[in-house]
């Protein structure tokens, strides 16, 4: 299954550093069908792999196994080599996986600084305070409008997140993810259904988060370009299979990809 | 210092802080403006719904959990001090010692409930709560050798609030200073604490997780909150105040039973109080308390005062006869859901920053 000629680049970056996450043999069914099909894979710090594959591969699910809002039928999930398969989705998330969403997923009716605040406030550990008041903790609000700032938000800040347009829909899940400062951050079509002047943000800010060399990036897109100028390795999923995984040009250029993916992107792109 | 005093959470709104500074000067000055048991009873009983409300509202408008044993905490508190004070005799120890007991129980239930049941969908929820309410109400009528059945229990309080005792001789305002005043301060105090308490917890970084909860629960999971945790700590607070409320009722009414604290209708009031006054908003609670209990103690008078004035009228004086009071409620109740569907205070008040 696992394509031929496993890239040495990825090979190099194997020996360097341990995986922080893995998923071994990950499987969930639904029913009768099974949409992620026994997925063995490994990711490494200051790495960015893309996550590719027609719609209904089982990218989305893949992702929802990782950072646990789905449970696994079989297999596991390890993060800096400890189990994690049975951790709940905030267990995971409070260690370090960060997530956002493919279909936009906010809190509607509060104010956009807020939906960013709230996760820096998660991150902070500030949750569970009964007595304070939320706006005294200024360092807090602070970060948050920071967070929005590097998204080009912080002008909106005081609106109704459900007031907001799509892209800005999209450019704030961003910002919630940066918030939670996580190890890892899954970013599922962060740029889709956004104008062509809003993605250079968002990709510059994944550029800036991969520059800084330690972090673990997961990136489910569709859009090739996107994937050829910022992914370090490709990992295709074809029927919740795991089909292809290697470096970037030998992945595009793989008869299977070509076959079951890049045939629907290229169309979808054009 | 008001500031601190109101965590932070103005009216935002002129009419929101006048009809709140009415409501509060109102109960504040009733021994002195108003003569008469009854009108003071009405005010009592404002205080106590006032904290009453406020707790659903911290359950239903802040965190989303749809509960009907809301009165059970409620009597749970009553009956607490009440029996306390009926068989220790009257005595602060026995008010105390009620009032421990009885947020000890209320606690453990509070905690037993949530942790077996709010993992499962909210209409679940809603039905244990009513099932766990109903057995504790026959519990409550069956075991009539402790509790005295559907009678209840009448008790005295310790002599300094009887009306017998007063603080000094002399009067203020035309007022002397007696034990029943003392009570109506101590439920009024209570209450204004309380409400305070409620208005800090619901404007710190825990209930603004509460609302995020309310929003969107599978988000705030992925934020790293643990959601259990949170809507199980909000169903205890909810619980404990309630049982204040309900040992303060106690104290006021000097008697205790199945119709004043654990009836499905009290429950009922609570729910219409939160619609009326707006979810979500402790103001709401202020206001849906003291208009619906202003109503249901005064529409009576004021549809009879119509029938009377419409007396030649054939159809209409019997429309607005006194017996219809419970029509008109129903009606007011209607327009004011029509017209603020997001109750009065969220009409009036601005949207949260
Ligand atoms: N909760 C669920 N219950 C049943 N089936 C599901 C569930 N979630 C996903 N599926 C199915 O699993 C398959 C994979 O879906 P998934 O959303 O992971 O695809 P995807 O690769 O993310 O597609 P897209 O590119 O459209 O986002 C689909 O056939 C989908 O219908
Ligand atoms: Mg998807």
């Amino acid at each position: 299954m696992q394509m031929t000629g496993n890239s040495s680049a990825l090979a190099q970056v194997a020996n360097r550093e341990p995986p922080v996450l893995s998923s071994e043999g990950l499987t969930i069914r639904f029913g009768g069908h099974v949409a992620v099909n026994n997925v063995t894979a490994d990711f490494y710090p200051g790495t960015l792999t893309a996550i590719v594959g027609p719609n209904g591969a089982g990218k989305t699910t893949y992702f929802n196994l990782l950072s646990g809002q789905l449970p696994a039928t079989s297999g596991s999930v390890r993060l800096y080599g400890e189990d994690i398969t049975l951790l709940s989705a905030p267990e995971r998330t409070r260690r370090g996986i960060g997530r956002a969403f493919q279909l936009t997923n906010l809190f509607p009716n509060l104010s956009v600084l807020e939906n960013v605040r709230l996760a820096v406030q998660s991150r902070a550990g500030l949750g569970l305070n009964l007595f304070s008041l939320w706006s005294d903790h200024r360092e807090i609000i602070e970060k948050a409008e920071h967070f929005l700032h590097r998204v080009a938000l912080a002008e909106r800040r005081h609106e109704i997140a459900a007031a907001l347009s799509h892209g800005d829909k999209r450019k704030l899940e961003v910002a919630i993810l940066l918030a939670l400062e996580p190890d890892i951050f899954m970013f599922d079509e962060p740029t889709a259904g956004m104008s062509v002047d809003e993605v250079p943000v968002v990709l510059e800010l994944i550029h800036h988060i991969k520059a800084q060399g330690d972090k673990t990036i997961l990136l489910v897109e569709h859009k090739m370009d996107v994937v050829r100028s910022l992914a370090d390795r490709i990992i295709v999923l074809h029927n919740g299979y795991l089909v292809a995984d290697g470096d970037p040009a030998e992945a595009m250029a793989s008869p299977i990809v070509q076959e079951a993916y890049l045939g629907v992107g290229v169309a979808e792109h054009v | 210092m008001l500031t601190r005093l109101l965590s932070g959470d103005f009216p935002r709104s002129r009419f929101l802080a006048l009809a709140l500074l009415i409501v509060f000067l109102g109960l504040a000055v009733a021994p002195f403006a108003l003569s008469g048991a009854r009108p003071l009873n009405v005010a009592a009983t404002i205080c106590v719904f006032i904290v009453l409300v406020a707790s659903y509202d911290l359950l239903l408008g802040y965190t989303g959990i749809v509960s009907f044993a809301h009165t059970m905490f409620y009597g749970i508190g009553a009956y607490g001090v009440g029996l306390s004070l009926y068989s220790l005799g009257p005595s602060w120890g026995a008010i105390l010692l009620g009032l421990t007991i009885a947020l000890v129980v209320s606690l453990a239930l509070a905690l037993v409930i949530g942790l077996f049941s709010l993992r499962v969908r909210a209409i679940f929820y809603a039905m244990i709560t009513l099932a766990v309410a109903s057995a504790f109400a026959i519990l409550a009528s069956q075991l009539s050798d402790f509790t005295g059945g559907e009678d209840g229990r009448t008790f005295r309080l310790p002599e300094m609030l009887t009306p017998g005792y007063t603080l000094f001789e002399g009067e203020i305002f035309g007022t002397s200073i007696n034990g029943r005043l003392l009570t109506y301060y101590l439920v009024f105090v209570s209450a204004v604490a309380l409400f305070l308490f409620l208005l800090r917890v619901v404007n710190s970084p825990f209930g603004r997780v509460l609302q995020a909860i309310r929003e969107n629960d599978f988000r705030a999971e992925a934020l790293g909150y643990r959601t259990v945790v949170y809507r199980t700590i909000a169903n205890c607070l909810a619980a404990l105040l309630a049982t204040c409320a309900g040992a303060l009722m106690a104290l006021w009414l000097r008697y205790t039973g199945p119709q004043t604290t654990l009836s499905f209708t009290i429950m009922m009031d609570i729910l219409l109080m939160v619609v009326i006054g707006g979810m979500g908003t402790l103001y709401g609670a202020v206001v849906g308390a003291a208009l619906f209990i202003l109503a249901q103690n005064y529409l009576q008078e004021l549809t009879g005062q119509a029938s009377h004035a419409l007396a030649g009228v054939p159809l209409l004086a019997n429309l607005f006869h006194p017996d219809r009071w419970l029509l008109w409620l129903g009606v007011l109740f209607v327009l004011s859901v029509y017209f603020f569907p997001t109750g009065i205070v969220g009409k009036l008040r601005k949207p949260n920053p």
